[in-house]
């Protein structure tokens, strides 16, 4: 029974990821929305050293916050729009009449975005490095460890959104509602230095801020023990939205 | 299963229902829409949780073993649909890996006449496709049990028949088959038991045959006759007919039972009288929910 649920896992996340990678539309979004801004921006502000920012780049101080929207385009929209969809049309009622143990598909979905959100990263970082020369960091594994906690906390933020609409369309209306105030105040786009004081303290506040902190400290060289913060409130936001998310999953 | 009864709120959708399958029979569920079929169904294969009433399946309880259930029983549902984007041998793949001992999926397509359709996605399949790739996706676990839900709506009539084909070479291999639908005609041709639903109570449960013979109706044998050349007293007395209209060319000879209509047809060979377009009407299951409920089945 093992080996035949491994089996089910990895048929059910190559069908999820061909059933996505077919969707040109979806994968455009989530793919080259955020290397387009990047190089969009990037080219109106330059990547010279500014004293603002401590000697850096605007782009080498943006990169975090552009894979913040990476991860939240991703989550927030991809996934509740993907899995409300399926739902739907009866999808997951189908699957639901057959022995798949609900946690496989949860797993295999959730595997399914989090390497197409590691896909876009790299497509962002590769674009920052070709067109601005950005500085990568020191300790790149911090960096991706980071990254992959607070897309994890994301992922399971989208499953409780998935939870909470009722079809495909308000999933589209509800992330967009949710994502892109996120977005704009993560720094993507315009640099998070150049608001106001209050702005910026709000901003302290938003889930995406959290992330977006955190890889760019890491980024920038700090020590995890930096931004201890950030890591309890994140992994403290993955194990509520986990747990929501359960509570409220429906096949139907 | 015994006394089922499942409410939603402010709506009492099936009441009392009372019955039970045998193995290796085709057996229906019938009625106008809205007459608690669906949720029948799907309170048996563990998708709905009764308000009351106790389900048997294999021996199983539907809530509380839906997954031992899961692995012995095909399910072909209404509202049911795979993924657009996905081919569907990728489709096939994918449910095998989800059950123990999965049949041949290649064999099952080609037994569907889908096996050249083994490399086209979903959403270009047509309805009669669509529906054979679910009747093929039911019957992959080698199930013991297979559930269609209204497998017909929808198709044309020629659709509908060679699905029908396909329901039956499904029993001859000893599965047992239960279905829903709101056609009489498809319950009448196909099921070897019907159970008739109307308003969330089973208001009959039996052959097919039986219940029109229950009926005590009486079928009609019709044919024409070129008045000029018939005197009218030979169509008097005609054995086993219990009444006889006659309106210009057009007779209509009533009568009751099975052996009646060839007694009637011998006597006006033996009496030579030179009829045309003989027909017979059989009242049919449609008579029967028109007898038992006073109201047609499509309104």
């Amino acid at each position: 029974m093992r080996r035949k649920t491994l089996l089910s896992f990895w048929k059910l996340f190559r069908a999820d990821a061909l059933r996505y990678l077919r969707e040109p539309i979806a994968t455009f979004f989530s793919l080259l929305f955020a290397p387009m801004l990047l190089v969009l921006f990037g080219s109106i502000y330059g990547n010279q050293p500014t004293p603002l920012f401590q000697g850096r780049g605007t782009v080498d101080v943006s990169i975090p916050a552009y894979l913040g929207l990476v991860v939240a385009s991703v989550a927030l929209l991809s996934l509740p729009i993907g899995v409300a969809s399926l739902r739907e049309k009866g999808v997951l009622r189908r699957f639901r009449l057959t022995p798949l143990r609900p946690l496989t598909y949860f797993l295999a979905d959730t595997l399914v975005y989090l390497l197409i959100t590691i896909l876009g990263g790299i497509l962002l970082v590769s674009t920052g490095l070709a067109f601005f020369g950005v500085h990568l960091p020191s300790s790149l594994g911090s960096v991706f460890l980071g990254l992959l906690l607070g897309t994890s906390a994301f992922l399971a933020l989208g499953y409780v959104l998935v939870g909470l609409v009722r079809t495909a369309r308000t999933a589209q209306v509800v992330g967009m509602v949710v994502t892109y105030p996120l977005i704009f105040l993560s720094g993507a786009g315009i640099p998070l230095e150049i608001f106001p004081h209050g702005m910026q303290q709000f901003a302290r506040f938003l889930p995406l801020n959290w992330l977006v902190t955190l890889v760019k400290g890491l980024w920038l060289g700090d020590s995890w023990g930096a931004h201890w913060l950030e890591v309890l409130l994140l992994v403290s936001l993955l194990a509520v939205c986990t747990i929501l998310a359960v509570i409220l999953f429906r096949w139907e | 299963m015994e006394g089922l009864r499942k409410e939603y709120p402010g709506v009492l959708a099936v009441e009392g229902v009372t019955f039970q399958v045998h193995q290796g029979e085709i057996f229906g569920l019938v009625g106008p829409n809205g007459a608690g079929k669906t949720t029948t169904m799907e309170c048996i294969i563990g998708l709905r949780r009764p308000t009351a009433g106790t389900i048997r399946l294999l021996g199983y309880d539907p809530q509380r073993e839906s997954l031992a259930l899961r692995t012995r029983t095909g399910v072909q549902l209404q509202d049911s649909a795979l993924p657009d984007r996905l081919r569907v041998r990728e489709i096939c793949d994918l449910f095998a890996s989800f059950y123990p001992t999965p049949l041949n999926w290649h064999d099952l397509l080609a037994e569907m006449e889908l096996d050249a359709k083994e490399k086209a996605f979903y959403s270009s399949l047509s309805g009669g496709q669509k529906q054979r790739l679910l009747i093929a996706l039911a019957l992959l676990p080698d199930p013991e049990v297979v559930f269609f839900d209204e497998l017909t709506t929808g198709l044309d009539p020629q659709a509908r028949r060679a699905m029908w084909d396909w329901l039956r070479k499904i029993r001859q291999r000893g599965k047992t088959v239960f279905l829903t639908t709101h056609f009489m005609e498809e319950a009448e041709r196909l099921c070897d038991r019907v159970a008739i639903l109307d308003g969330g109570r089973l208001i009959a449960l039996d052959t097919p045959e039986r219940l029109v013979e229950g009926l005590g109706a009486e079928s009609c044998l019709s044919f024409e006759v070129d008045p000029s050349s018939l005197d009218p007293s030979q169509l008097d007395g005609l054995p086993g007919a219990s009444r006889l209209e006659r309106e210009g060319e057009q007779v209509r000879v009533f009568g009751q039972g099975e052996t009646w209509v060839g007694e009637v047809v011998n006597a006006l060979v033996t009496r030579r009288i030179r009829f045309r377009n003989l027909r017979t009407e059989q009242p049919t299951l449609e008579d029967v929910f028109l007898a038992l409920t006073g109201r047609a089945m499509r309104e």
